[in-house]
């Protein structure tokens, strides 16, 4: 599959501006008194706060969303499972990350909160995820999956243009063919969630493959929220993206997650710093480590956490 | 001729020694080209691009007297010999070219599917060397089970003595016809188009269909709506492709096809499907051996000529649908 | 903020992990079924449709292959295979097909000898070479034109330039003059051009799938052009060249139109003057195809069952030619150097 350049058409404020790419940015500009779809305005006119006061600004996470119990996913024969007997919860507004070295599992576990790990043969489940009190096997498959929305490591917008990309969802979970019209209210909507409105809105027949890298990433988020989900998986979202749309993307995440319960899984500890307000560190399959992501990073209670952060490995 | 090369061969003379026979093939298929339309000409000369029509030649009678009649012509025909209205052999060519390659989509498209995504790994390990073996079966041999089964089999099962009676006067009903020909064509055109189609879904990137499973569609749906949309270039190559053997596919159909220059008429209903017909690659088929009359040696190069034309429009459209489609990002 | 309040392994973890397994192929079809519930009904008729088509792929090709098995192993005698064939209109006394399968042989053998030259050479030239552009897009789309050009076209195109005067050396002249323009050498020259865009095309995918660092490193060593397709490339695309060869081959023994057009459809090999070989080859004789073709009911109609006996050999040779296929392209080291 040939990606297009990342040079074409990118608003001013996010790719123009080279001299602006330092990587991790070292701070996170809060979106305080912004219009909601303002990503291209030159963001170095923001005031720039630290994540710490940030996240004292805002409100308490709310009621428990998401719980995944004991869950154990083996694959195939292999006698380890890929995820240990897991529990965690995850609350609406907040953003969780999942945090822990390559093949800790933690792609394994968000994979399976969609059940999209069900299409990896020789996968196997244990233990259970419970939505909003309901057991996801007790719930349809397709009602699940717009629920609980997922937004992949590799943008995969579908070869069609920007408009049906993200009224794909709309158009197949209808029965009646609705009309462009009829889309078009919902179709901005989410493309105003995703900070993309203002950059496409010109012309929402381009074809999606035709954005730049960061964009795509952005479109598949919109795409995600046009079914409205009540919780997001997003599956370490800005590894191949370069370090401005990643700022982007995160800022995104902040604005976000007001709305929905968001999973992030990054390998990025700087960013699960900046964006995440609990953070799970895995490591071979068991969850070593849950809690408040200041506590995490600067205080941690296992030794293999303190390893980890610390950088002595991963 | 290697071994004489076996010595160092400076870049200038390797290239021109390696381009002399791609310019040789270029050469080879504008002088196809040529040789037809010369050959062609005096047909078009005589009656103008009116033999492409339907109706009685200036002469009279159907198209197979019209033939008939020229071989009497001899080497120095006069320019009435060239009478011809070639509509039946050109609506045979049409029908049962269209009919067979819109089966053919539907089926392959579904036989893709099926091998990609639904078959068990076992049910597929036969059925990808099915198809290929399918694909490489000589044209004759489905003619030969055309002619010495399903013929006898539509004449005995099929047709009905009243319907038989209803047309008699018009054209007698013995078997092979639109039918046969359609299901054998089909049969034949239908492996490759399979082989291709199945080629662009399995290189479908698989985020593409994740994408549409993580947005709550069921497997089925995202097959339809995401991958089988996005290899429609596919789909339409393979079916020019398909078209391309369809049209120029001489021998089975002159064995299966009842070769009656007849324009089987849709409004007969059921019979429609049971009359004969000829297209026009059979009907060269079937001629050449009498090719020394000038006027039919004319006809049958017109219809070549004819054959060529379709070939290349149908793959210059192919070309622009493709493209249009590519635009988009499909594949 | 509040606090999460989680143990990272609650003790005990009763409940969990009992109920909700997806083992099993019991609970999986349970599963399926609970999911094919909520399916629309158009989706299931499409699941069902594919089954269909799929499972009827396979009975149709199993019985139009059985069927010609068993009229193939019914039929065919080694006497059948080692006699000639006899003009006759008797069953009995009609003979073999051993001119058929010899004509065959020959056919693929001279088809295959013409085109082999022209497409490497081609291929080599518009991928190694190909310059001007133009010229090397000229060569690709005309090989394009061939590949959708049916044969029954190319098949009179032949005749009309073999029954020039120029070309009278490769056929029979007759008394007045008129140059019959069949023969082997004819038929064989226009079967090359159905040989050729398969093969061309395995030798263009082949040769673009070597990496270009080979031919850098060869040139850097101060091979030429030359040297470095004999000595590196040639050798590697070797494979794609068998794959595409054994293909084209297959479409040579299969081919019908040709044949019936311009060799002339004796029954027997008719060798022209008396030079051994040369004379084989400008004479006209049949193949297996030609000999299906004639013996069906469709042709003379005399003999349906040498006919099945002759399309039988003629479905071994192209499934072998199809079975040497997929073993040249197993070996073939251009793919794994893609991996």
């Amino acid at each position: 599959m040939s990606r297009p350049a990342t040079e074409s058409h990118d608003p001013a404020g996010s790719d123009g501006d080279g001299t602006r790419g330092a990587y991790p940015p070292p701070v996170r500009r809060i979106a305080l008194d912004r219009a909601p779809t303002v990503v291209a305005d030159d963001p170095a006119e923001r005031p720039l706060v630290s994540p710490s006061i940030e996240r004292a600004l805002r409100p308490a996470t709310g009621r428990e969303r998401l719980r995944i119990d004991e869950l154990s996913i083996f694959y195939g024969d292999a006698p380890k499972p890929a995820v240990n007997a897991v529990t965690l919860p995850v609350h609406e507004g907040e953003v969780l990350a999942l945090i822990g070295p390559s093949g800790c599992g933690k792609t394994t576990l968000l994979r399976s909160l969609n059940r999209l790990i069900e299409l990896t043969p020789g996968a196997r489940r244990q233990g259970r995820i419970v939505l909003d009190g309901e057991d996801i096997d007790g719930l349809e498959m397709t009602r699940l999956r717009r629920r609980v929305s997922m937004v992949f490591q590799q943008p995969n917008p579908f070869p069609m243009s920007i408009f049906d990309n993200v009224a794909y969802a709309l158009r197949e979970q209808s029965r009646k063919r609705p009309s462009k019209r009829d889309l078009l209210p919902r179709v901005e909507h989410a493309l105003r969630r995703a900070g993309l409105w203002d950059e496409v809105s010109h012309d929402l027949s381009r074809p999606a493959l035709r954005l730049s890298g960061g964009q795509q990433q952005r479109l598949c988020i919109a795409r995600a929220l046009a079914v409205e989900p009540e919780v997001l998986l997003m599956d370490e979202p800005c590894s191949a993206l370069d370090p401005i749309s990643t700022t982007v993307i995160e800022q995104l995440i902040h604005e976000l997650r007001s709305e929905l319960a968001i999973v992030i899984v990054t390998h990025n500890l700087q960013q699960a710093r900046r964006v995440a307000d609990n953070v799970a560190f895995m490591y071979l399959g068991d969850l070593i480590e849950y809690g408040p992501t200041e506590e995490l990073f600067e205080r941690p209670r296992a030794e293999r956490t303190r390893e980890y952060v610390g950088g002595t490995f991963g | 001729m290697l071994a004489r090369l076996r010595g160092p061969l400076t870049d200038r003379r390797a290239g021109l020694l390696l381009g002399a026979p791609a310019v040789a093939v270029v050469l080879i298929v504008l002088a196809m080209l040529v040789f037809v339309a010369i050959q062609a000409w005096p047909t078009f000369q005589h009656n103008g691009l009116g033999w492409l029509g339907d109706g009685p030649a200036p002469t009279g009678g159907t198209v197979d007297q019209q033939l008939g009649s020229m071989v009497e012509g001899g080497e120095a025909p006069p320019p009435s010999a060239y009478a011809i209205k070639a509509w039946p052999l050109i609506f045979g060519t049409a029908l049962t070219t269209v009919l067979s390659i819109a089966i053919g989509i539907v089926v392959s498209v579904l036989a893709a599917i099926f091998i990609v995504d639904l078959a068990p790994r076992r049910v597929r390990n036969v059925v990808v060397p099915v198809v290929r073996l399918l694909a490489a079966v000589p044209s004759v041999i489905y003619g030969l089970i055309g002619i010495l089964v399903l013929v006898p089999f539509v004449n005995d099962n099929l047709i009905s003595e009243g319907q038989r009676q209803s047309v008699q006067n018009v054209i007698p009903l013995t078997g092979p016809g639109l039918l046969v020909s359609v299901v054998l064509l089909t049969l034949m055109v239908t492996p490759i188009m399979i082989a291709l189609i199945t080629d662009a879904l399995e290189s479908v990137p698989r985020g593409w269909r994740e994408g549409a499973l993580a947005l709550g569609v069921t497997q089925w749906r995202a097959t339809m709506s995401v991958a089988v949309k996005a290899i429609r270039p596919a789909i339409v190559a393979a079916a020019v492709l398909a078209s391309a053997r369809a049209l120029g596919e001489a021998i089975m159909l002159s064995m299966v096809s009842g070769s009656n220059g007849y324009a089987p008429r849709i409004q007969d209903g059921l019979i429609f499907l049971f009359e004969p017909l000829r297209p026009l690659a059979a009907t060269i088929a079937e001629n050449t051996e009498s090719i020394n009359s000038a006027a039919l040696k004319s006809t049958l190069y017109a219809f070549a000529f004819l054959l060529l034309v379709s070939c290349f429009v149908l793959s210059l459209g192919s070309y622009f649908i493709k493209r249009s489609l590519r635009a988009q990002g499909a594949r | 903020m509040s606090t999460p309040t989680l143990p990272a392994r609650p003790a005990g973890g009763a409940g969990a992990g009992a109920g909700s397994g997806a083992n099993g192929p019991r609970e999986r079809l349970r599963r399926l079924r609970a999911e094919l519930r909520h399916w629309r009904v158009t989706d299931l008729i499409g699941v069902a449709a594919a089954w269909v088509v799929g499972i009827g792929l396979c009975v149709v090709a199993a019985s139009i292959l059985g069927y010609m098995l068993v009229q193939g192993l019914r039929y065919l005698s080694l006497d059948l295979l080692v006699t000639q064939p006899e003009p006759s209109l008797n069953q009995t006394r009609s003979g073999g097909i051993l001119d058929p399968i010899l004509g065959t042989v020959i056919m693929v053998i001279v088809g295959t000898l013409i085109a082999l030259p022209l497409a490497v050479g081609a291929a080599l030239w518009v991928v190694e070479f190909g310059r001007p552009r133009w010229l090397a897009r000229t060569v690709e789309s005309m090989i394009e034109v061939i590949a959708g050009s049916p044969s029954i076209v190319i098949a009179i195109f032949g005749l009309a330039i073999f029954q020039l005067p120029l070309m009278s050396w490769m056929s029979f002249t007759a008394d007045g003059g008129a140059v019959f323009g069949r023969s082997f050498l004819t038929a064989g020259a226009m079967m090359s051009l159905i040989a050729i865009p398969s093969i061309f095309t395995a030798t263009r995918e082949a040769l673009l799938s070597i990496p270009q660092h080979l031919r850098e490193a060869s040139y850097a060593l101060g091979k030429t052009r030359w040297s470095t397709i004999r000595a590196v490339l040639l050798p590697s695309v070797r494979p794609g060249i068998a794959t595409g060869t054994a293909l084209g081959m297959g479409r040579i023994a299969g081919d019908t139109a040709i044949i019936v057009v311009l060799l002339g459809a004796t029954l027997r090999i008719e060798p022209e003057g008396g030079v051994p070989l040369w004379g084989t080859l400008t004479g006209t004789g049949s193949t297996l195809t030609s000999y299906v073709y004639n013996n069906s009911p469709a042709g003379e109609g005399g003999a349906p069952e040498k006919a099945y006996a002759a399309a039988f050999v003629l479905l071994l040779i192209v499934l072998a030619l199809n079975a040497l296929v997929s073993i040249a392209g197993r070996r073939d080291p251009a793919r794994t150097l893609q991996k």
